[in-house]
């Protein structure tokens, strides 16, 4: 039996759910000692003097430290831009520790380690440090308007311009029997993972060589910077991504300053040094995604067929620029999405505020573009007069023009072509499995009973499985068991299970004779990371490749030690044997141990050494995934409440591995959209200083708010990697936002209020409904 | 500058005596002097509830109690849910419906739904949905947790009516 598209239960699941998962905070070899961080409580200003004294002073402090005097740190040392682009004129990246100003509230100035996490936390509490005050910048229209910059030797606040488009957008609109004009505003907060940051670095005996862990969606990342920043070869540096980590989610893709500072840290006093970081940090420190304002119109035909789409979009990069401008360029090329736009251009300003930097969560800028032409089409439809699903039958790129090549270039720098899938019929499935057609009969039997319902629908296309790459390395021990090696690292997209599954398919095993090694730079030489719903297209296809690369090496060897051909050779349950005569055969550790050689001697047949290969599959561009979400809600017009009662999600991420682990994505995807678009807002005041710092403040959606998503699953496979997949991690999220608001908005229709921004609070829906205006954009 | 006591208690059965700062944490102490890491930190701030754990048979949040006040009761952690290798129903239930992700949360989870079945022997998705308030997951969007716990719920009670004297619903 093939394990490939079935519900494999999770090799992952027995140790966590009785507490024996690994995660970095579990980790504590004897003698390590704690680091705890002395943080700017201003969001902007010049460091004037640090006192490091009464820290020092503390019984159980074994160091203090500022950026001038860690050892190992360069001065003037940055952290690296993981993804330059042209297009950035001010490619800020932070300082391990402040170096002289600093730029956010919780930007590390010093460190202290001591015995334990208590002591250091008293002693960091005790650093004292003068500020003088710089002017900060709190968002995006201050940043363009307040005529001060976010740092104190810059001009501006222009971080990075771009222009994204295709096709004559002026005779678009010149010639457009309808225009709609909107300004829109999607907020979104963090990734907010249960488990928090963590770094551990140990040093190896003679002080040359370093082990660090680092609770990371991206160890080689960390492991380049660490070398980079320090000035260490590649030899002397293993990082490892614990093989459980507790949700990634987008922000532990990149590299901290604690990444950097705790290996140092190790180097320096020649012990392990551990870092966790708490929820307070990760609300300071913790990369976000937060805000973009889209100015945008829309250009329409008399039968409501597009004919442009323009306009502009300012993007809030924070203070640093880590990921250059990936995430405001995924959004702009995410923009047209399944329709047919024939001229597109949009002009993004990435602008720098004193706020904690911005990099990809969960969707990653996709949302928002989302949120901004499906938003649009609604207000189109009503404008001309159409239903809100025909506006969108009108438009989809029909399912005989696959693939179907937008006119942009996506970041992996590839051409966007659709390479598969009927939009039209998941749109259709879509809108029956949502009992679309009789739901104005249920909103008028509704209105009728003091019920306000509405429904609100929203499409979205994917670029998934981006490269470049991610390798696998597969080898069958002397004791018959297959090894999985891979650079991927998880936290908790079940790589266990899913890489094992391919594997054993390939090699005819029990999946029990596989395991799997994950994120250790010690087994795979090069690796990018775990983002972008990438996983499963590239490290699944390098591990298929390999299995099937291991399988032949197999054969070859059997037919040689068995003295026959190699097409009379069979292989079955671990053993190979000649083809219809059972007894015959060697098992896989047998033939492992053959291949492993016997010193002098010759290879059997002249057969290669090893029962192993490696991958390094490499897509030669994105596969689109894409999806369409309708949701029916109810509001309490009494308290603003939204009550999301039925949640229709078609999705379409080609052939499935393992359907159980892609229905978790989903659900848990559509969670994350509801928060962002009922609940979580990353809140800062005009000081810039962040007022959404514990969960009772943020909040993250709980049982009680997100609906069981009602899945339709679409099968278009693509050609684009040897699996016919595609990633499935964000299309739960994606869209979800955008067709929870048109829901509100569909609710409370007769206030005639467009809802432009999310999220929408009760308070917000409240005061629509008793005022017929949309209350002040909070986020 | 720190002051410490003795303390005295079970910890899933086992008799514990140990010297604690008097500020340590139950979950800390747990975590950091006992080894039973199964117990997570998500937010210390009494929001999250990975840290949840039983002391005297109430679901609390491990981060918000200090060592010091289970002196004399009975703590029993995610590490004493199940016996031995096996997995108790409950966790069982959460394998077969996947109703963990990264696992992170799910030790505090599994307590609290733990506690929640101990005292409700035939419960309605509401009332799953409802007790299951006080943890944050960000993996799973809940839907397999409530199928997981009602699906044990369901269990526990034909168990319960094949074999009367079995004495019990899962716990």
């Amino acid at each position: 039996m093939s394990y490939f598209g079935n519900r494999v239960q999770r090799r992952e699941d027995p140790a966590l759910l009785t507490g024996h998962g690994r995660f970095i905070a579990d980790h504590q070899p004897p003698g390590t000692v704690h680091a705890a961080f002395t943080r700017s409580p201003l969001a902007h200003a010049r460091i004037r003097s640090v006192d490091l004294s009464a820290a020092r002073a503390v019984p159980g402090v074994l160091a203090v430290y500022t950026h001038d005097d860690l050892p190992g740190l360069p001065k003037g040392a940055r952290l690296p831009l993981h993804v330059p682009n042209a297009a950035i004129t001010k490619p800020h990246t932070q300082a391990p520790l402040a170096d002289g100003e600093v730029c956010f509230a919780g930007e590390a100035v010093a460190v202290v380690v001591a015995e334990n996490s208590y002591v250091a936390e008293d002693a960091a509490a005790l650093v004292a440090v003068e500020y003088d005050d710089l002017p900060p910048v709190s968002d995006i229209e201050s940043a363009l308007n307040g005529g001060h910059p976010s740092h104190a030797d810059d001009a501006d606040n222009v971080a990075a311009q771009l222009t994204v488009g295709y096709g004559d957008v002026d005779t678009a609109f010149a010639e457009a029997a309808h225009v709609v004009q909107a300004t829109l505003k999607p907020h979104r907060g963090g990734g907010h993972a249960m488990e928090c940051r963590g770094v551990l670095a140990q040093p190896d005996a003679d002080g040359h060589n370093l082990t660090v862990r680092s609770g990371t969606q991206a160890p080689h990342l960390v492991k380049r910077s660490i070398m980079d920043v320090l000035g260490l070869s590649g030899d002397q540096v293993r990082v490892i991504a614990p093989p459980d980590v507790g949700g990634g989610f987008g922000p532990k893709a990149i590299v901290y300053p604690e990444d950097i500072i705790v290996p140092a840290l190790a180097r320096a006093l020649g012990r392990p040094v551990k870092w966790i970081e708490d929820r307070r940090e990760h609300f300071l420190c913790t990369t976000q995604e937060r805000d973009q304002i889209w100015t945008v119109e829309m250009a329409l035909n008399g039968d409501g067929t597009l004919r442009g789409l323009r306009g502009t979009m300012a993007h809030d990069s924070g203070a640093y620029l880590p990921w250059g401008v990936i995430m405001p360029y995924i959004s702009a090329t995410t923009t047209p999405g399944p329709y047919v736009l024939p001229a597109y251009q949009l002009h993004v300003t990435c602008v720098l505020t004193n706020t904690v930097p911005t990099t990809p969560v969960r969707g990653a800028g996709r949302p928002q573009a989302v949120f901004a032409i499906e938003r649009l089409l609604d207000q189109a439809a009503d404008q001309i007069g159409l239903d809100r699903a025909d506006i969108r039958r009108r438009n989809l790129i029909p399912a005989d023009q696959m693939p179907y090549e937008v006119g942009l270039t996506y970041r992996d720098g590839s051409p966007v072509i659709y390479d598969s899938g009927d939009y039209p019929a998941t749109l259709e499935a879509g809108l029956e499995r949502a009992e679309y057609t009789s739901f104005a009969e249920r909103q008028r039997a509704g209105r009728a009973e003091g019920r306000l319902l509405g429904i609100g629908m929203a499409f979205y296309v994917e670029g998934t499985g981006l490269g470049p790459f991610e390798g696998a390395a597969v080898r069958v021990q002397q004791d018959g068991r297959i090894v999985v090696q891979t650079s991927a690292a998880p936290q908790g997209q079940s790589h266990q299970t899913v890489l094992a599954q391919l594997a054993a398919d390939q090699l005819g095993v029990d999946i029990d004779q596989v395991s799997v090694v994950t994120g250790d730079t010690a087994t795979m030489p090069i690796g990018i990371g775990t983002f972008a719903s990438r996983i499963a297209v590239n490290a699944g296809s390098s591990v298929h490749v390999a299995a099937r690369e291991v399988r032949q090496k197999i054969v070859d060897l059997a037919a040689a030690v068995l003295e026959v051909d190699a097409k009379d050779v069979e292989l079955a349950d671990g053993e190979v044997q000649v083809a219809g005569v059972p007894g015959s055969g060697r098992t896989f550790g047998e033939l492992a141990r053959i291949a492993q050689g016997m010193p002098g001697f010759s290879m059997p047949g002249g057969t290669a050494p090893g029962l192993m290969a490696d991958s390094y599959f490499s897509p030669k561009r994105s596969t689109y995934a894409h999806g369409f979400h309708v949701a029916e809600i109810e509001i309490d017009p009494e308290t603003g409440a939204v009550d999301i009662i039925h949640y229709v999600v078609v999705h379409d991420c080609g052939k499935v591995i393992n359907p159980m682990v892609v229905d978790g994505q989903v659900q848990g995807g559509l969670a994350h959209g509801v928060g962002n678009a009922l609940l979580e807002v990353m809140r800062y005041d005009t000081s810039a200083q962040p007022t959404t710092t514990t969960f009772a403040d943020y909040l993250l959606p709980e049982a009680a708010d997100v609906p069981v998503a009602d899945v339709v699953h679409l099968e278009s496979p693509t050609d684009l990697n040897p699996l016919g997949i595609k990633g499935a991690g964000e299309g739960g999220t994606i869209p979800a936002a955008a067709a929870v608001i048109a829901a509100i908005e569909n609710a409370v229709a007769e206030t005639g209020v467009r809802i432009n921004h999310h999220p929408v609070t009760p308070a917000e829906i409240h005061h629509i409904l008793h005022t017929a205006a949309p209350a002040e954009v909070s986020a | 500058m720190a002051t410490t006591r003795q303390i005295d208690c079970t910890v899933n059965g086992e008799p514990v005596t140990a010297t604690v700062e008097t500020r340590l944490t139950l979950a800390d102490f747990l975590r950091d002097q006992l080894t039973l890491t199964g117990t997570h930190l998500g937010c210390e701030h009494g929001v999250c509830g990975a840290c949840t754990v039983h002391v005297d048979g109430a679901a609390v949040r491990g981060c918000l109690m200090l060592a010091v006040q289970v002196d004399g009761s009975a703590v029993r952690t995610v590490e004493g849910l199940s016996d031995g290798d096996a997995l108790s129903p409950l966790q069982q239930a959460f394998r077969e419906n996947h109703a963990l992700q990264c696992g992170f949360c799910t030790p505090g989870v599994l307590m609290s739904m733990q506690s929640f079945l101990d005292e409700h022997t035939n419960p309605t998705a509401n009332d799953v949905t409802e007790a299951l308030s006080g943890n944050l997951c960000r993996c799973t969007g809940y839907a397999a947790v409530v199928a997981a716990t009602l699906q044990t719920a369901r269990d526990g009670v034909e168990h319960h009516d094949q074999s009367p004297t079995s004495g019990g619903n899962g716990s």
